[in-house]
């Protein structure tokens, strides 16, 4: 068999093996260049699968040629191909980043481990959104899981510790009930194959230890994708972390939590089970909403940028979920297509801010005041990356926010297209925080900022234009999206 | 030339101009050169459509396709042939204006100041072509966010307070109303593009459609339709120049021509007349209607200059959105006209106002006793300004205020006559006493008083061109009054 048929494999072996690699190297420098090779060639290997996929349709790949219901199967299809570009495509951009960012923010004898950690969190990444196995994804979340902790942890903050441990604990109970889930439906179905589940489940449907299945993979899910009321972690971990792991993460981590939860939802239990017997749909609605507006509330109140802005992950992610409770083909293309909007316009905010931790030392407000003239590219950058936070046409932000009031219009629910729209209002509050401290303020007279790095101002760079472009063109971002909605309905009914 | 090339070279030429104007920040006769040679290509640009237009063509662009059936794309009609002639002309005058006014008020960040009118003129003709409803909306949004830096120019804090009503109050319409309205006019049509006759005609049942009117034009917060008119004065904050070109001219009429835009090629103005009993947009001319005599109120007891003249502006535009709301084509035509009319004797005003401090410093109504003494241009130009204002001959506003009332009239809606006749009276009643204090009164003596002459010489011409705009419009209104019965017509 030639590489390209066991590009599934790859796709996860290459960074994991490298992780080791870099162990091995040491030098910081080395152990960069291996780090960043990984990470394009598995957006190579990512492109590649999305062009076999968007030719055949489903690859499936059995590992070590054990097939499928037995075997562990790596299975690749419109959803988990979009996936792996989000996630080897923002760990492309942030890697190289990476390099500059640490030299400012962690102790020189850890950078080699950073960029294994680093590694090992891809790979995790990737391998839960392409195994087509209910343990194994439990297995890679492990792993990605095991190494963020680390990756917070070597933030230089002390607080940055308890922030990890808080992370530990909290996602420790995650992923406990995800594996209880796991181990109920594997007692009730007698697979661990996902698409064999998803078939043989019709025959338990409603029993208990289903119905409780459907509960522990909830919450636990829940937990991992800071679902209102259960995002306590998510802004000290990302306000604390290094500023590549928090862009990295903001950008992939959440998001692959979300997409577990489609994959089980409408892959495993069908949704006739999770929204037509269980009032699902409106749990998921409250809980959206009120992340959409608790948490915006509680940015407005920050003062420091990173928590500000975590804080709006928090709210952001309320738009996901809001999508995925309309459970119609419109509300899964907008919260398909806002994990990667909102990953790339996160990731840019962060990766802008870690450019101000590094040239001005800190990013409060009070110490990005009259940045608008100390950085005039960065303090731009960022007040675009927040009119896409806000959904301002023109932006990756506003697509998203078209189609969750496109999909409540559908649902003849004007009340809930106004309050979406109404929760972006909030979202320009705290963006204009930023706005009013940078442009309308004197900068302090003792800050000199320092010079960054071209190797951290393009990745940001590139980010930025990302969030542009894909506002003005939406053929390579609606479109997957729209496929893999229709696939996960379509295989539902 | 040919009509195609012109349209997107009417949408470059500024966006290029801006980066002219960054490159030669630091020199500023270079970057003053830049911003003219800009503003001239695109009135070239602009000029070199009307003729095609006028022969009935309507040149076409897409330029990105957002979703299936979602096409950022511009198209060149009627009406928005004459938005961008008076855009692109008074960007002309307004620049020779501004050179004058930022260089005697010795103003900073003037490069940045250059960078965004050129923006936001790249925003407003983006407006006047736009194809469609979403497109219109993609570029209302962004002339939004482009003149926050001009009306926050001075970046004190009430400049931040300003800065922070007017875009609250335009974004949070455009986003709570305008985009809802969007997303269920593509809902029910499966597409957003301006049809002649309306879009959504025989769509939409009499209750149905005066609601989905009621959120399109309250989204439209730049039209200043109370009660979100509040940015409008907040916004005067800026320097004169600003206030002259984009709430004279391009802000506020991209909300006023959006206005009468959707009227005529979303709902359709027969669609609106015949859905149901009086017509679905009747509301609509008692909130105008309530906004013209209110604003009228308001700016009758404003003492600072600047703040009369924006509430005049709020109630100026009410009378566009009321006489496009009688759906006849008497009063459509008037309130095109008036778009034109308004357009040139305001920002005549405005410019007299920033002469005025400029050479005197001075701001409110009552320090000006006896100031046409000794600007006389300055203060003759304001009148004939006010006299287009009031709706008097030989001024521009009296031809347009003509054909609205004719419509209200023909309308037999009594009460829009009463509204046209009464505020005529407050509008004379707010403009002819400082007309009165300028010329007839004696300068009272002040210790403060330094003497002056008139104000730097590119604001006089500035603004006498603008006063013979004015008057030029009131004999020839061929132009405009040809775009308007083509735009009916079915354009």
């Amino acid at each position: 068999m030639s590489v390209a048929a066991h590009l599934p494999a790859l796709q996860v072996v290459l960074p994991l093996l490298a992780a080791p690699l870099t162990v091995l190297l040491r030098r910081p420098g080395l152990a960069y260049a291996v780090a960043v090779a990984a990470s394009w060639c598995t957006l190579a290997i990512a492109a590649a699968l999305a062009m076999q996929v968007a030719g055949s349709g489903v690859v499936s790949y059995a590992i070590g040629n054990w097939p499928a219901p037995i075997g562990i199967e790596y299975r690749v299809d419109a959803l988990s191909s979009f996936m792996l570009l989000l996630v080897s495509g923002m760990a492309s951009v942030v890697l190289p980043y990476a390099r500059a960012s640490i030299e400012r923010e962690i102790p020189a004898p850890q950078h080699y481990l950073f960029y294994t950690m680093f590694l090992l969190c891809v790979a995790g990444l990737l391998g839960i959104s392409i195994t087509g196995d209910a343990f194994n994804i439990f297995v890679f979340l492990e792993i990605s899981s095991l190494s963020t902790y680390v990756l917070i942890a070597l933030g230089r903050d002390r607080r940055a510790l308890v922030a990890a441990y808080q992370y530990l604990i909290m996602g420790t109970i995650g992923a406990t009930f995800i594996v209880i889930g796991i181990g109920l439906l594997y007692l009730m179905t007698g697979t661990l194959n996902l698409a064999d589940m998803g078939l043989r489940i019709g025959a338990v449907s409603g029993t208990r230890p289903v119905l409780a299945a459907l509960a522990f993979l909830t919450v636990g899910v829940s937990l991992k994708l800071a679902l209102f009321p259960l995002h306590h972690w998510l802004p000290n971990a990302y306000a604390y972390a290094p500023s590549a792991v928090s862009a990295f993460l903001a950008a992939t981590a959440t998001k692959v939590a979300v997409y577990v939860l489609l994959r089980f939802y409408f892959g495993v239990f069908g949704e006739s089970q999770v929204f037509g017997r269980l009032p699902m749909a409106q749990m998921m609605l409250v809980l959206a909403l009120a992340g959409m507006f608790v948490a915006s509330t509680v940015a407005i109140f920050q003062t420091d940028l990173k928590r500000l802005f975590a804080y709006s992950s928090v709210s952001q992610i309320g738009y996901i979920i809001l999508g995925l409770s309309y459970d119609s083909a419109t509300g899964l293309t907008a919260s398909i297509v806002h994990l990667f909007n909102h990953g790339i316009t996160k990731g840019a905010v962060f990766l802008l801010l870690g450019i101000v931790v590094a040239s001005v030392g800190g990013v409060t407000l009070l110490r990005v005041q009259g940045l608008g003239r100390l950085m005039p590219w960065t303090s731009a950058g960022i007040v675009l990356a927040g009119l896409s936070l806000i959904g301002v046409p023109g932006t990756a932000g506003f697509v998203t926010k078209w189609y969750l009031v496109l999909a409540a219009l559908e649902k003849d629910q004007w009340w809930l297209a106004f309050l979406i729209v109404l929760s972006s209002l909030l979202s320009l509050v705290y963006v204009w925080r930023f706005v009013e401290a940078a442009y309308f303020r004197e900068p302090r007279k003792d800050l000199v900022p320092a010079r960054v790095p071209p190797s951290m101002a393009l990745p940001a760079a590139v980010l930025v234009a990302a969030v542009i472009v894909f506002g003005l063109d939406t053929t390579y971002t609606v479109d997957p999206a729209l496929r893999a909605a229709e696939m996960l309905l379509g295989r539902a009914r | 030339m040919t009509p195609e090339l012109a349209l997107t070279a009417a949408l470059a030429v500024p966006l290029l101009g801006a980066a002219l104007i960054a490159l030669a920040g630091r020199a500023p006769r270079l970057r003053e050169t830049a911003t003219l040679a800009t503003a001239a290509a695109l009135l070239a640009c602009v000029l070199t459509l009307l003729p095609a237009v006028l022969a009935g063509g309507r040149p076409e662009a897409v330029l990105f396709e957002l979703l299936p059936g979602l096409q950022i794309a511009m198209r060149v009609e009627p009406l928005g042939m004459l938005f961008a002639l008076i855009a692109s002309g008074l960007w002309i005058v307004n620049s020779i204006y501004s050179i004058g006014y930022m260089r005697g008020n010795q103003e900073l960040r003037q490069t940045r100041f250059y960078i965004c009118f050129a923006l936001a003129l790249a925003a407003t003709i983006g407006i006047a072509f736009a194809a469609s409803l979403f497109t219109l909306f993609l570029f209302y949004e962004a002339l939004t966010l482009v003149t926050y830096p001009l009306v926050t120019h001075h970046g004190s804090d009430a400049a931040r307070r300003g800065g922070r009503v007017y875009l609250g109050l335009l974004l949070s319409t455009s986003t709570v109303f305008l985009l809802p309205a969007l997303v269920f006019v593509w809902f029910l049509a499966g597409t957003t593009d301006f049809t002649p006759g309306g879009l959504l005609a025989g769509r939409l049942g009499h209750n149905e459609l005066a609601a989905l009117l009621a959120i399109t034009v309250f989204g439209i917060g730049k039209a200043a339709l109370m009660p979100f008119h509040r940015w409008l004065p907040a916004a005067m904050v800026a320097p004169t120049p600003v206030s002259a070109l984009l709430h004279a001219v391009a802000v506020v009429k991209a909300g006023v021509f959006s206005v009468v835009k959707v009227i005529v090629y979303i709902f359709g103005i027969d669609n609106l007349a015949t859905a149901g009993i009086g017509g679905a947009a009747d509301w609509l001319i008692v909130v105008a209607g309530f906004t013209i005599v209110a604003a009228s109120v308001v700016a009758l007891s404003a003492d600072n200059l600047k703040r009369r003249l924006a509430y005049s502006t709020v109630s100026q535009l009410a009378y566009i959105v009321m006489s496009a709301a009688l759906l006849l084509p008497l009063s459509v035509i008037g309130a095109v006209l008036h778009i034109a009319a308004h357009a040139v004797g305001k920002i005549t005003l405005f410019f007299a106002a920033g002469s005025i401090y400029t050479a005197a410093h001075k701001t409110e109504v009552s320090q000006l006793d006896g100031i046409g003494r000794r600007m006389p241009w300055t203060m003759g130009a304001f009148t004939i300004g006010a006299l287009s204002m009031i709706g008097l001959p030989p001024a521009a506003g009296f031809v347009s205020k003509w054909y609205m009332l004719s419509g209200a009239m023909a309308a037999q809606h009594w009460l829009a006559v009463l509204v046209i006749v009464g505020s005529t009276l407050l509008n004379a009643a707010y403009f002819l006493p400082i007309v009165y204090r300028a010329f007839f009164v004696a300068p009272a003596l002040d210790a403060h008083d330094q003497p002056h002459g008139e104000a730097p010489l590119p604001m006089v011409i500035a603004l006498t061109l603008t006063a013979a705009a004015t008057v030029l419009l009131f004999f020839m209104p061929e132009v405009p009054l040809a775009l308007a019965r083509q735009m009916l017509a079915g354009g």
